[in-house]
């Protein structure tokens, strides 16, 4: 496959104008992405689905990261070609912030893999994708209020009976003690 | 009814759905049954909401998420090391390939080496397992379909001998907790070499008992051909890997076009199908188990001696360099990938599972619709799906 | 047999009994025949959870043979079933589901949880979506440790339950729960909420020892 620099300015010359930047992965794995604008994520996506020379046809995992610090969500998408036998190609989309821009395109329409894989991207992260076709919760309940996997979520307290609390367990289940404790001897299961 | 109202998606997509509109005057109100999440064969607690005319369905909806244990999260409060564990609980019937695919991830992200008779134990292990998931397939494909006990029992036969030796090594049944980043947990002795070679090599007479039994069968062939057929162009769309995507003639195995391990190193032919029906997706496993012993055998015969964990490993205070990583191998049910996010902590940021059963799943609706709801309960058996995985 | 001995008419021994045996004639309390009868009898429910349903499989499969103990008859509705296994992690999303088959299940009914996650958790405890003990929304009879369990650990707490059967008093306060008129055999089944479940436990049922732990 061509290298990702090649990639990235015939992508630049096939959308001139656009903000596609190469994300420089410093690790020994060396799988570098692109960085897509969201606005035009659908389109480079075709293209990158359609040209001759990639024909990524097959988008493997699409997931989530919480990036708390920058205060965007970002999503990945990990794309393969079956008819070439190459890849991978990661592409990854940035929210504006993580509150109430939190709207991206749906790529469902491109690979059709990522129909449940971006529901729960919706589900866990709270990415509202445009332009999918059912966009539901997928494994949390319908009333279900927050979106777990973000890093600020607060997990419900139920360690109210914790016999034999250690490590972080144990620092959770104190709050529920009369008095201050040590993790001593566990009581018997009724 | 008009088509485009059962699946949206279907009109979207060029290679289209296999829907049927439902035009027919005399037929009354249409039916809406929930399939789980407590059925005898949605394979756990997986649910269906199916809509039926008569007894044909015209529109299927899966429900997820009663078996979602948040491996992601847990994986991100814990260190590297601590999500082996969880890794076997993910799809509980085959542990070590899913050991082999984080370890795999864990590897490249942090650039580590592993040693040549680790990797091969790996295949071995991978194929072994490879063979007990098909077989536990075949068994529970044959319950579905209505051949109640004595498929499943021959199955379960054989996956306790798999098991002994997966015990032998590890010390547990199922959940082996053997693989760890640069090798593998404990070297395989001669006596457990020898106990293994002798299975692998009794495996075929087991196969050919069972195809036997069942694949000439004349009930099993008209329940299944031409059930739940696949086109190609839409199941690479959708993402779909593994036995179900090569039972179309797609010809995609991640142990040729990634020759990750040693797999290069095995001569073995991946068997491709035509209809990319269930009764394909049947006999697709049935050959990928004949090849997998043929991958144990010649791994079996040239077995380097050596060591099984790479010296320079590091157990303790294992802190990848900031950087990401995504690794796959083909497990039994398709690809099976991590995607590792490290910042430089004992934990990673982000720990994400691939999980094939979840995306082949995503068809399931277009594979079903124009069938009975036995025909779904068939195909939903040969998707091959399980629960830990599906719904993490 | 000591369990028996004391429901037997007074002035007959336990001496007594086996000496009768011995000579042909089998003597015994309704309460000891009635009991025997269920305890040989239990016919579970066909329903798996997680990764402890495989070995509860395993276990009904040739080599383990549940059959030997009267529990091959894996009935597939609550309506036929004597006993819940409740074989791997309930998640909260599937705790009302669970309540309810119990429900559904007459009386008598026995539960077990099979597995780490079933009991507290397990592995699985400091997740969001999962319930800390399928106990605190029903009564749970046995409790099977391990992860999963292996068929032979499954088996013992069948053997147990058949003991624990079989030492059931048919009168007085300690009778079991069909026998005692007013007696509930429905549990509330909780409801999914904003954050968690609704009520997150019941507390009829979870009445765990309070843990003072002093320093």
């Amino acid at each position: 496959m061509e290298p990702l620099e090649q990639l990235h300015a015939r992508l630049l010359s096939a959308f001139p104008g656009a903000e596609i930047s190469i994300v420089n992965n410093p690790g020994p794995a060396a799988q570098h992405s692109l960085l897509l604008p969201a606005a035009l994520a659908r389109e480079i996506a075709f293209f990158l689905r359609d040209d001759p020379a990639l024909r990524l046809d097959y988008c493997s995992n699409v997931t989530g990261i919480d990036w708390l610090k920058a205060g965007h969500i970002e999503v990945v998408y990990h794309l393969y070609s079956m008819a070439l036998k190459h890849g991978p190609v990661i592409i990854r989309l940035r929210t504006a912030n993580r509150t109430d821009a939190v709207t991206l395109p749906s790529l469902t329409p491109v690979w059709r893999a990522c129909e449940f894989q971006e529901r729960e991207v919706f589900d866990l992260y709270g990415v509202v994708f445009d332009g999918h076709p059912d966009l539901r919760r997928i494994l949390m309940w319908d009333e279900f209020k927050d979106h777990p996997m973000r890093k600020d979520y607060i997990e419900p307290d139920d360690y109210e009976w914790e016999p034999t609390p250690h490590g972080a367990i144990h620092d959770k289940a104190k709050a529920h003690y009369p008095a201050a404790v040590t993790p001593a001897e566990g009581a018997a299961k009724p | 009814m008009i088509a485009s109202d059962i699946s949206p998606l279907a009109s979207r997509l060029s290679s289209g759905a296999h829907t049927r509109a439902v035009t027919d005057p005399f037929h009354g109100d249409l039916l809406e049954v929930s399939m789980g999440p407590h059925h005898p064969s949605t394979h756990g607690v997986f649910r269906m909401q199916v809509t039926l005319d008569g007894e044909t369905i015209v529109k299927l909806k899966p429900v997820f998420g009663y078996l979602h244990r948040n491996h992601e999260k847990l994986g991100e409060s814990t260190s590297y090391l601590g999500s082996m564990p969880y890794t076997d609980r993910l799809d509980y019937l085959n542990s070590m390939t899913n050991n082999w695919a984080y370890a795999l991830a864990v590897e490249q992200l942090a650039g580590q080496p592993v040693p040549e008779r680790a990797e091969y134990l790996r295949v071995i292990l991978a194929e072994l397992t490879r063979l007990l998931n098909h077989t536990c397939l075949a068994g529970f494909l044959l319950q579905d379909c209505g051949c109640s006990g004595t498929p499943l029992m021959y199955a379960f036969r054989e996956r306790e001998k798999i098991l002994d030796l997966f015990e032998a090594l590890s010390g547990s049944r199922m959940m082996c907790n053997f693989q760890r980043f640069g090798g593998c947990r404990t070297d395989a002795s001669p006596e457990w070499l020898a106990a293994a070679k002798q299975l692998t090599d009794g495996y075929g007479a087991f196969l050919d008992e069972y195809e036997r039994l069942i694949t000439g069968n004349e009930i099993l062939m008209a329940r299944t051909q031409g059930v739940g057929a696949l086109k190609p162009d839409l199941a690479i769309s959708a993402g779909i890997t593994g036995p179900m995507l090569r039972a179309t003639g797609v010809d995609y195995d991640l142990r040729k076009v990634d020759g990750y391990g040693f797999y290069p190193r095995f001569e073995f032919r991946v068997p491709l199908g035509d209809h990319g029906d269930t009764y394909d997706r049947y006999m697709i496993r049935v050959l990928e188990m004949r090849e997998s012993i043929k991958i144990i055998q010649q791994a079996f015969a040239t077995l380097p001696a050596g060591p099984v964990m790479d010296p320079k490993a590091k157990l303790r205070g294992f802190r990848p360099k900031p950087g990401e990583a995504y690794g796959r191998i083909e497990g039994p049910r398709g690809e099976i990938g991590f995607y590792l996010v490290s910042d430089g902590t004992p934990n990673p940021y982000r720990y994400r599972v691939r999980p094939p059963s979840f995306v082949n799943l995503t068809l399931l609706e277009d594979l079903c619709l124009g069938h009975t709801v036995a025909d779904a309960v068939i195909i939903l058996g040969s998707i091959d799906i399980v629960l830990g995985e599906v719904d993490r | 047999m000591s369990d028996f001995a004391t429901s037997l008419p007074a002035g007959i021994s336990e001496v007594d009994r086996t000496e009768l045996r011995r000579q042909g004639i089998l003597l015994t309390s309704l309460e000891e025949f009635y009991n025997w009868g269920r305890s040989n009898s239990v016919w579970p429910l066909q329903f798996g959870l997680a990764c402890c349903a495989i070995e509860m499989i395993a276990t009904s499969m040739a080599r383990y043979d549940i059959a030997r103990f009267g529990s091959e008859v894996f009935r597939p509705s609550p309506r036929q079933a004597d006993l819940l296994i409740v074989s791997g992690t309930v998640t909260k999303k599937m705790a009302p589901q669970v309540v309810r088959l119990w429900n559904q299940m007459p009386e008598p009914k026995y539960c077990i949880a099979m597995g780490a996650c079933a009991i507290s958790g397990g592995p699985f405890k400091q997740g969001y979506n999962v319930l800390k003990g399928i106990d605190r929304f029903i009564p749970v009879d046995i409790y099977i440790p391990g992860c999963p369990p292996r068929p032979e650990a499954l088996l013992h707490g069948l053997m147990a339950l058949q003991e624990k059967i079989r030492g059931q008093k048919l009168t007085g306060p300690a009778a079991p729960r069909h026998l005692q008129p007013d007696a509930t055999c429905d549990y509330s089944i909780p409801e999914f909420g904003a954050h968690d479940l609704e009520p997150t436990k019941n507390p009829t049922v979870f009445q765990p020892p309070v843990i003072v732990r002093k320093e």
